[in-house]
């Protein structure tokens, strides 16, 4: 019985654990090409999710079609974000950029409510729910969806930075911006495609959950401070670490919250974060880097 | 005065710093000189406690202050100004020379934020005492403009009036004559030879030789992380290692 | 010197005299609120607009000053009085123990770190339900007395949060302008300079931490004991942020540019009832265009575009 609630949750935890990853390597993505650390990264899950609905019910496309237009529309979302909020700042210092992404985070998230209500909506999940039995466990096909994309999300990633131009590019400009605008990498464009991917990732993110816990226009607040946590416990990777990082955080809040209280689950995602800011913060995996102390 | 023994630095692999010693006499003004990447700046950053060396020790007066923090070398009075000066931007230039006399003043928070009597009075002898100091610098006509707006010169001079403001008894400057003119630097020289006078101890990195030759009592070269020569301006002058090291190369 | 007291002095005369014109009106419970805003600003200005450190979880301290002196003073019988310092003591306290790992970081990490700090408290609110009431919230809390008055009404809380308020603001301004106002703003410029001359630039963090912690937790008390009811919904994550915005649009490091804030932000929804839900939209709104266009906050944006327009029509009439 013990063992198969540990099970339960556990699995549970490693699909909820899938989706901080992207979120976090959305975080990192930005993190690494800028330095900085986009609050509004959240909002794009929420578009996600959002964006997909409306293309089912309003455009009435099939779920195939409705996907890719959400992702889109949230890319552009994320491009004009870049333009209007980032791009004209005159004096880029780190607390004006917090407090800028956080604007803009309200700003994207109080427009949605304008255009979707307050209302919590539902997204059919991808193949049915029939429950899929595991040992003493189960879950159900959304779980498998979830983590099936993720993998996928992942290979694409590790693909275009290691062998695409511009993903190498992205990497040089994360090692040294200047070096990287000096060998005549435009970083600019750099700092572009950096958003245009990690809303990309974030609204994937939130349109595979949205069948399980639905969505609402303020969903992205929590996920996106999650990921954040995702991305700290892997050291602002790109990379493996963050993944390791959200399915980590996943599985111990999933544990946490059924094992000991479920009102503390948010709780335990932010002691972690605390916890891996004091004591390591350059992240479970990382090296000592000097800039985050 | 000053202490260095067998000072080492290694970043990540690269040896800055290679066993660095020399030693500074009190009331001298020695200068630090080298090509660039010698380590000079590297030296300064571990004297002042910016730096933690990989090995090696640094004394001050006798005492054994390896790895303290920058700011409880201040209270045993050693100061320093940077290469690219840092002044407070947001404040005032007096203000600015006002911080200089922290180590010399006590007032807590709560004295300062309920104005207790003897805070009030410190407070005065602060202004007065920060005032002093710019008037000495020359730069006295200036104390209320913000230290933003200030030219580059009058900062370097700014940022010698606040370490000044600490009462040292060492003082270190980093390239105080980077990005002055001709006249500033004459300027620069007389005060540095006005602040001795006052039997501070000056340390100095320089790229400016004539300022260096002209003013300095010992000159330590350093050359690719290690020492190359010591001496007198005129012993260095004619030293045939740091001519073909140094002189000869660089300008 | 002689000009902040008395403008200082100008400013209290204009707040004790203010009820005169909005007495009974609904906008007196509105400009209590103004006040209790304005200290929440200022603690967070020391913070953010003199040290250059910035706190996304400020409503956690704010709350519990509210609810230790709520659940003091109702489940434990305390006299308010004694409450309020006990609350602020203790919170002043934990921040400064939670300030030394904190105020290691810096800049980004810092505001995750902060905003997952006020998060925490935040849920502990909401989950200790035998001492909080949990999300139902905490009731009957008493009205703070001073000598036979029983602070109970609009006006008289008037004048209680404004006293208090006016006692934080003169308490700031006497400590910008001092020698560890001074550091702080030093620090804050440039870190390594500020040590350089001696300022323990670690310890001045922790302890103006500490101070904001102790400033916000006295605001949360007046709160409790004005509201005489309090629920975790007021000291959440979007307070936190309403508090930043106040501090950005007024002014950063400015006194007077936190109660400009404070006390826009807690007007504006009133003028704007017809668009109750709406108003977040708009202080994401400020927030972009005050870092876009106004870094300094309306107070030094408004006399500068004041100075503009002046040179325009000065010009034009050339």
């Amino acid at each position: 019985m013990q063992f198969d609630q540990i099970l339960q949750y556990t699995l549970s935890g490693l699909s909820t654990g899938a989706i901080y990853a992207l979120i976090g390597i959305g975080f990192s993505i930005i993190y690494n090409a800028t330095g900085i650390i986009n609050f509004a990264q959240g909002e794009f899950v929420m578009l996600g999710g959002l964006l997909t609905l409306s293309c089912l019910e309003l455009l009435k496309l099939p779920l195939w079609a409705a996907i890719p237009c959400a992702i889109v529309v949230s890319a552009a979302v994320g491009i004009l974000f870049e333009r209007l909020a980032i791009r004209p700042l005159r004096q880029p210092t780190p607390i004006n950029l917090v407090i800028i992404t956080i604007g803009g985070s309200i700003l994207i998230r109080g427009l949605a409510m304008l255009l979707w209500g307050k209302d919590t909506h539902a997204i059919p999940p991808f193949s049915g729910d029939e429950p899929i039995a595991i040992g003493g466990a189960t879950i159900l096909p959304q779980h498998l969806w979830i983590l099936a994309i993720t993998l996928i999300i992942i290979i694409i990633n590790k693909v275009y930075f290691y062998h695409t131009i511009s993903g190498k590019a992205m990497r040089a400009c994360s090692y040294n911006r200047r070096a990287a605008g000096l060998v005549g990498i435009d970083v600019r464009r750099m700092v572009l495609f950096s958003f245009i991917i990690s809303s990309a990732m974030g609204a994937v993110a939130g349109i595979i959950v949205a069948p399980l816990t639905m969505t609402a226009y303020d969903v992205g607040v929590m996920l996106g401070l999650k990921g954040f946590c995702a991305a700290i416990i892997g050291g602002m990777s790109s990379g493996m670490s963050t993944v390791i990082g959200g399915l980590l955080l996943g599985v111990l809040e999933s544990l946490g919250a059924g094992l000991i209280s479920s009102g503390y689950k948010d709780a335990i995602a932010f002691i972690i974060l605390l916890l891996i800011l004091f004591i390591r913060p350059q992240g479970l995996f990382g090296k000592a880097d000097s800039e985050r102390v | 005065m000053l202490e260095i023994s067998g000072v080492t630095q290694i970043f990540g692999g690269v040896t800055a710093l290679d066993a660095v010693s020399f030693s500074v006499s009190k009331g001298d003004i020695t200068g630090v000189i080298g090509p660039n990447g010698a380590g000079k700046t590297t030296l300064f950053n571990i004297i002042t406690g910016i730096y933690h060396q990989t090995a090696g020790k640094v004394l001050l007066e006798g005492k054994d202050v390896t790895g303290f923090p920058p700011e409880r070398l201040a209270r045993l009075a050693m100061v320093r100004t940077f290469q690219n000066i840092e002044l407070f931007g947001g404040m005032t230039v007096l203000e600015n020379v006002m911080v200089g006399m922290h180590t010399k003043s006590s007032s807590g928070l709560l004295a300062c934020a309920l104005k207790m009597p003897w805070s009030i009075s410190e407070e005065r002898r602060i202004r007065k005492g920060a005032m002093k100091w710019l008037e000495f610098s020359g730069i006295s006509d200036l104390a209320d403009h913000p230290a933003g707006g200030i030219p580059f010169g009058k900062g370097r001079l700014l940022e010698i009036a606040r370490a000044l403001a600490a009462l040292p008894r060492i003082i270190l400057m980093d390239e105080p004559a980077a990005g002055l003119n001709s006249q500033e630097t004459l300027g620069l020289a007389q005060l540095i030879k006005r602040i001795r006078d006052l039997d501070i101890t000056v340390v100095l990195v320089e790229h400016d030789m004539e300022l260096v030759m002209d003013i300095c009592d010992r000159i330590v070269v350093l050359n690719l992380g290690s020492k190359l020569a010591e001496g007198t301006p005129r012993e260095i002058q004619e030293s045939p290692e740091v001519i073909a090291a140094y002189l000869g190369d660089d300008d | 010197m002689k000009r902040d007291l008395l403008l200082f002095i100008a400013f209290s005369l204009l707040i004790m005299v203010a009820p005169q014109f909005f007495e009974g009106g609904y906008l007196m419970n509105v400009l209590v609120f103004v006040g209790i805003n304005t200290m929440l600003a200022i603690a967070l200005n020391l913070l953010l607009g003199y040290a250059g450190q910035i706190s996304l979880g400020h409503a956690g301290f704010f709350g519990l000053g509210a609810y230790l002196s709520g659940v003091l003073t109702t489940t434990y019988s305390l006299n308010p009085w004694v409450a309020m310092p006990v609350a602020a003591i203790t919170v002043g306290f934990l921040a400064g123990l939670i300030g030394f790992p904190i105020l290691k970081l810096k800049g980004h990490y810092l505001a995750m770190a902060t905003l997952g700090l006020g998060i925490i408290i935040y849920i502990v609110f909401n989950e200790t339900v035998e001492l909080t009431g949990g999300p139902s919230g905490l009731s009957a809390i008493p009205n703070l007395q001073l000598a036979g008055i029983i602070f109970d009404s609009d006006v008289k809380n008037y004048y209680l949060i404004w006293g208090m308020a006016l006692a934080v603001m003169l308490f700031s301004i006497n400590l910008a302008n001092s020698r560890v106002g001074r550091a702080l703003r030093a620090v804050h410029d440039s870190e390594i300079a500020a040590q350089v001359l001696g300022v323990n630039a670690r310890l001045l963090k922790v302890q103006i931490f500490a101070l904001s912690a102790v400033i916000s937790s006295l605001a949360g008390s007046l709160y409790a004991h004005t509201m005489t009811f309090i629920s975790p919904t007021s000291f959440g994550f979007n307070f936190s942020i309403e508090l930043l915005t106040m501090v950005v649009i007024g002014g950063l490091g400015s006194i007077y540019g936190s109660f400009l804030g404070a006390a826009l932000l807690t007007l504006l929804p009133e003028f704007l009832r017809g668009a109750n839900d709406y108003d977040i939209i708009i202080y994401g709104g400020l927030l972009v265009v005050m870092v876009m266009f106004m870094p300094g906050g309306l107070v030094r944006g408004i006399p500068a575009l004041f100075r503009k327009v002046v040179e325009k029509v000065g010009t034009g009439h050339a």
